[in-house]
């Protein structure tokens, strides 16, 4: 188990560099950049050159690449960049004087209480859900439960966020339209300061957590529901029952677990999927997360700050993914790792 | 005695149709209410896509000033209490103008052409990709279907989304760039003609593949044991021959259904580009522009939003209904 997870984690390397790379390479083909132009005003190509070459942009491609992973003082550079693999993310070009690992530290984290809140949510709601709908196959509940499950799957964030702020927010003024109830200086770098454990925390994260994890939910709620009515017809569920347990426990100790591997499967996906696209439901909420550094950077050719963005999702995206892979062994013990 | 007749040999007895598999499910289909509900909206839409003009006089990119924001009186239920106070009434657009004064029926069925042609062609280009890819794989097997399988480990471990904006953001800036020498000029100018489409197709349509070399993979590996394929082995056939008229026929069935349940998605990819900005270009209408303009006036226009918001949910409720359907329909199985 030890050595799958340390095998795993060394894929990890080249995945991140490929992303890293490509990704790099990609961005600094886009035409056009940073300093071609000051609000409406284009500045001349002797200015741009000049402020360029401070941010060592004149340099080939692979000089900046290597620059921006390793450091420059392979290359004849004077240090100011430590490179990535040091923690430094080099400083972003749109905001002057700002350090593109401060930008993230202030952001990342809201667009991750946000998404890990969305996940936990789409547990809660959709597991119940789907584990009624199957117990009660074939009746109302279950006919309503899937309705919901496939309304839910349909109705997309971006349209979800702006009927919710319509209707719970503007019309029935019960909830803040916007906004996001924790600042920066965060618990261990992640989760809201103790000072901004209130209700306006709650209040502010209701909507946009609603917005994000329906559908989610609606897809766990559904596939748990399959799986469940697959593993329930299995004998040793027959077994359980006729060793005369009773039908809860067969249920929730028998049945379940092992329904869930499917479910778990998912999770990851899902997980990643709700840290990284909360774009949409930032923007109407106007919530300071990164996902709106992530939009903004690409039209403002800010490459640190977008590189960065990237590599944190990328990072997110492959943790999420090996966390699902040992939670397996866990779940169902007949899968083992050599 | 003399036995004349065998038992079971009833003339005067219904003799069963043969029909295919095909046939089969498509039966099944049509007893299923909601997936046929489903097939006749998406019809319903395509048509009205196609013959937009003819539906709405309007040109969807036309605008009119004096009658921007304009409401029509069955609209106003929609509105806050206090429309009266502020909205603009006028039966001249049927489903409201929105705030350049262009009309929101024309827009919507001009926005229904985006999100249906990605939603075919994303997933021709991806059910083409990947069902080549993962059937070679799976059929060759041994070395070379696990170094194609790591690449496509590996490309699962990529931040599809993040890709797919930057492949966005990078077209749209080439497209910008006026070089219409060679072949990449011809692209551009393609593009440019299709209003954008061409490279969300590209973009979409090339990343979405991996998920169905997936599926085919597997079809392939189970279906490659089977007696008919040794047979057609024996017989002489050569692999390109057995792929093509003994395994993709059997394994066609259910990629269709697997493509059709991930056409929701591609819609949603295309709505997400266009909100934030990387869709079509601006004045080819798009269910996700029209959205994020919308969103804009939220506070006093909100029909603004909904126009286009319900005619996106229910064309992807359709698609998962229609999906749900033909996999009922082509596995019976999967629905105990």
């Amino acid at each position: 188990m030890v050595t799958y997870i340390i095998r795993r984690i060394l894929f990890f390397i080249p995945v991140l560099f490929m992303v890293l790379l490509f990704n790099f390479v990609l961005m600094r083909s886009l035409p056009g950049g940073p300093f071609s132009s000051v609000g409406e005003r284009q500045l001349p190509p002797s200015v741009v050159a000049s402020i360029e070459a401070q941010y060592h942009l004149d340099w080939p491609m692979w000089k900046q690449f290597v620059a921006y992973t390793i450091g420059d003082e392979l290359i004849g550079g004077q240090g100011d960049a430590k490179g990535v693999i040091r923690g430094d993310f080099g400083e972003s070009l749109k905001f002057r004087n700002q350090d593109v690992s401060t930008i993230l530290k202030q952001s990342f984290p809201i667009s991750l209480q946000l998404g890990l809140m969305a996940t936990v949510l789409a547990i809660v709601m959709g597991v119940p859900l789907g584990v009624i709908a199957a117990l009660r196959q074939n009746s109302w509940i279950d006919y309503s439960a899937t309705f919901l499950a496939v309304f839910f799957l349909s109705v997309p964030n971006l349209v979800l966020a702006p009927l919710l702020v319509w209707i719970v927010a503007l019309r029935l003024g019960w909830l803040p339209v916007a906004g996001w109830g924790a600042e920066k200086d965060f618990l261990l770098g992640i989760f809201p300061n103790p000072a901004d454990w209130n209700v306006q925390y709650i209040e502010h994260a209701l909507l946009p957590v609603f917005a994000l994890g329906t559908a989610s939910a609606a897809g766990i709620a559904r596939l748990t529901r399959g799986s469940l009515l697959q593993v329930i017809r299995e004998d040793y569920i027959r077994t359980a029952r006729a060793k005369g347990l009773k039908e809860r426990v067969v249920v929730t100790v028998h049945a379940l677990k092992n329904s869930l591997i499917p479910v778990v499967t998912i999770l990851g996906p899902i997980f990643a999927a709700l840290v990284t696209g909360t774009f949409v439901v930032e923007q109407i909420f106007g919530i300071n997360g990164m996902g709106k550094h992530f939009i903004a950077s690409v039209g403002n050719r800010d490459y640190p700050l977008l590189i960065g963005a990237t590599l944190i999702y990328a990072v997110v995206l492959v943790f999420a993914n090996l966390v699902v892979d040992i939670s397996y062994a866990w779940l169902d013990p007949r899968i083992r790792y050599d | 005695m003399t036995v004349t007749e065998l038992p079971g040999q009833d003339d005067s007895a219904p003799i069963r149709k043969e029909r295919s598999l095909y046939a089969e499910s498509f039966i099944r289909l049509r007893k299923n209410k909601a997936a046929v509900v489903s097939l006749i909206f998406i019809v319903a839409l395509a048509l009205s896509a196609i013959f937009a003009n003819v539906i709405s006089s309007f040109d969807p990119a036309q605008q009119d000033l004096l009658a921007n924001n304009a409401v029509p009186r069955w609209m106003l239920f929609m509105l806050p209490e206090n429309a009266e106070n502020y909205a603009r009434f006028s039966d001249k657009f049927p489903l409201s103008a929105d705030s350049l004064g262009r009309d929101l029926l024309s827009r919507t069925l001009h926005g229904a052409r985006i999100s249906l042609s990605v939603a075919i062609v994303a997933a021709t280009v991806s059910l083409v990709i990947g069902t080549a890819y993962g059937s070679i794989s799976g059929y060759l097997g041994g070395s070379v279907d696990n170094f194609m399988m790591r690449i496509v480990d590996f490309l699962y471990a990529f931040p599809f989304l993040i890709t797919v904006i930057l492949l966005q953001a990078y077209f749209k800036a080439i497209a910008r760039t006026n070089d219409s020498s060679g072949i990449m000029g011809a692209v551009i100018n393609l593009n440019n003609d299709m209003g954008g489409m061409l490279f969300l197709f590209i973009a979409i349509g090339l990343l979405n593949w991996i998920g169905m070399s997936r599926i085919a993979r597997g079809q392939v590996l189970s279906l490659k044991q089977k007696e008919f394929v040794e047979a057609a082995h024996a017989m002489g056939a050569s692999d390109t021959r057995i792929i093509s008229k003994h395994l993709l026929p059997n394994i066609i069935g259910p990629l269709i259904v697997a493509e059709t349940l991930a056409i929701p998605g591609y819609i949603f990819l295309e709505a997400f580009l266009s909100f934030i900005g990387l869709g079509v270009d601006a004045p080819t209408p798009s269910w996700g522009i029209m959205i994020s303009e919308g969103v804009q006036g939220l506070r006093s226009y909100p029909n603004q939003v909904l126009v286009p918001a319900v005619f996106l949910s229910l064309t992807v409720l359709a698609f998962n209904f229609l999906g749900d359907g033909l996999r009922d329909a082509f596995d019976p199985k999967m629905k105990e």
